[in-house]
């Protein structure tokens, strides 16, 4: 457990993946900052020399301390991402393919368009958790007429997202710096509504434990609009799984796991009425594939993916404000 | 007598470290978990903390008794535990009164925690008064007194936030500290009125 604890991240480890494999940019996240100390670097090459070699191809571009995390960004080849460091290891927030720009690196990133499959074109979207900004840029993109409204509660994430990542705010996208709690509070206080929200809040270490409760869900899914469609991006092997699968029960209903074998992560999809039927989702992918298809995502190849079965143990304890120990759980 | 004012002392610590650190979470519903948020509970406890000292100060000077003593919790108590009534309703109050977050978690803190706190905070200096006989022993006295209930408060910070929020919830906690004040109250006057 200790070694996937120290892992943690937007972007999980993949079950069986080898933490060491050249393919995987989050295993080598841990590398810069060993070169960092140097005390360290010796320690390492005292343990051999081999463990150096590759160490040498990451490179740490921004480093910066703010109030709520340490912000990395590392360069790997011609692939730049965002890391939020805790202990000894950092996992991906984001990742940047500077070739090309547009493809989605992260897994979680492309499950997370799922929620594309669930309705119409959406013309306002909320993101909560910004990171490099891959979502709202990529979703602004896609759907030009839409507005965007992202929730970023660290100041430093958004000038990290703008400088590195390419990330840009407009007319139609506008970065609101707060709590999502806050936020969500005052646009259900105000009567906004969106067609689509994704929940992508991370910090080191997890979501945090006040975006994680029945009543925060239920704010969230007042927001969604009659056919409304929330993806909330989870971690697939958690001590929290069942817990975090009994809370969007009881909010939602029935709702859609979407995993992939090659991720770590576990993409909720949930309806603010009905899920859709497998034939509608078919429909939709095979709409949505041409515009889907420069950012790497194979839409088509999902919907056959999405299990609504119950996986979790049916007696587990909703998480509420009241009871809120989500972390300590996970720790268990 | 000792032995019971410096059981009452740790009692004290332990409930305002526990209280404190179930504020971030009491707030966080409605005003988050930014930074500002526990600056806002850190500032209003120690603001309580230090008038509660003051007024424990002023107030041992007349005629202090065990019974008096005792009062402190009682009163305590009675301050502590609308906290699981009224709390919410207050929050919303004030979530729409001020717009800016850090206000809004300002002045949640200090409707929610200053009354308890600060009387909480009296507790310390009356115990002082009540143990100590001489000048020379007084230091002694004040040591041991401030070493109980900082280590009540020790106690009271990691048992909430390492176990407590696992077993219950904030309310039942809330709760829990309510009866502990009270039963260490009941206790001081029990042993007050034998003792006349």
């Amino acid at each position: 457990m200790t070694a996937l604890r120290a892992n943690r991240g937007r972007d999980a480890l993949a079950p069986g993946r080898n933490a060491r494999s050249k393919r995987d940019p989050g295993a080598r996240a841990s590398r810069p900052r060993l070169l960092a100390s140097k005390r360290r670097r010796l320690a390492t090459a005292l343990l051999g020399l081999a463990l150096l070699a590759p160490l040498a191809s990451a490179e740490v571009v921004h480093r910066e301390r703010s109030l709520y995390q340490t912000i990395l960004v590392v360069k790997q080849g011609r692939t730049l991402c965002l890391q939020f460091s805790l202990r000894r290891a950092q996992r991906n927030q984001s990742c940047l393919d500077e070739r090309r720009p547009e493809r989605m690196v992260l897994d979680y990133t492309r499950m997370m368009m799922a929620a594309l499959l669930f309705g119409p074109a959406p013309q306002r979207i909320l993101v909560v958790g910004l990171g490099g900004g891959t979502l709202p840029m990529a979703l602004t993109a896609i759907y030009p007429e839409a507005q965007l409204d992202a929730v970023e509660i660290d100041p430093a994430v958004v000038q990290v997202a703008k400088r590195h990542f390419g990330f840009a705010e407009s007319e139609r996208l506008k970065v609101h710096v707060e709590d999502a709690r806050v936020f969500t509070r005052r646009a259900v206080a105000a009567g906004r509504s969106y067609d689509l929200i994704m929940l992508d809040a991370f910090g080191a270490d997890y979501i945090p434990e006040h975006l994680m409760t029945r009543e925060y869900l239920a704010d969230t899914r007042a927001l969604l609009t009659g056919d409304g469609a929330l993806a909330a991006n989870t971690f697939a092997i958690s001590q929290l799984y069942d817990a975090e699968s009994a809370t969007y029960f009881d909010v939602f209903g029935p709702f859609f796991n979407l995993k992939l074998p090659s991720s770590g992560n576990r993409v909720i999809l949930a309806a603010k009425t009905q899920l859709p039927s497998l034939m509608t989702l078919n429909a939709r992918a095979a709409a949505l594939d041409k515009s889907l298809a420069p950012y790497g995502i194979k839409i088509r190849s999902y919907p056959r993916r999405l299990k609504s079965e119950v996986d979790w143990a049916a007696d587990t304890r909703v998480l509420t404000d009241q009871y809120a120990p989500a972390n300590l759980l996970q720790a268990q | 007598m000792s032995a019971l004012v410096l059981s009452l002392a740790f009692v004290g610590g332990f409930v305002i470290m526990s209280l404190e650190l179930l504020g971030g979470r009491v707030l966080a519903p409605y005003f988050g978990s930014s930074i500002h948020v526990w600056g806002s509970i850190i500032t209003v406890f120690m603001a309580s903390l230090a008038l509660g000292y003051l007024a424990g100060g002023r107030w041992s000077l007349r005629s202090p008794s065990l019974a008096k003593f005792a009062g402190l919790f009682l009163v305590g108590a009675g301050l502590l535990y609308p906290l699981v009534y009224f709390s919410e309703a207050a929050m919303e109050w004030i979530f729409h009164t001020f717009e800016d977050p850090r206000y809004g978690s300002l002045a949640a803190s200090m409707v929610l925690f200053v009354l308890p706190t600060a009387m909480l905070g009296m507790i310390s200096p009356y115990a002082v008064r009540l143990l100590v006989r001489t000048t020379e022993e007084s230091g002694n006295i004040a040591g041991r007194l401030y070493f109980v209930s900082t280590a009540g408060s020790a106690l009271g910070t990691l048992g909430t936030s390492f176990y407590f929020v696992l077993w219950w919830e904030i309310n039942t906690i809330l709760t829990m500290l309510t009866a502990a004040l009270v039963l260490a109250g009941a206790t001081a006057l029990v042993v007050a009125r034998t003792r006349t």
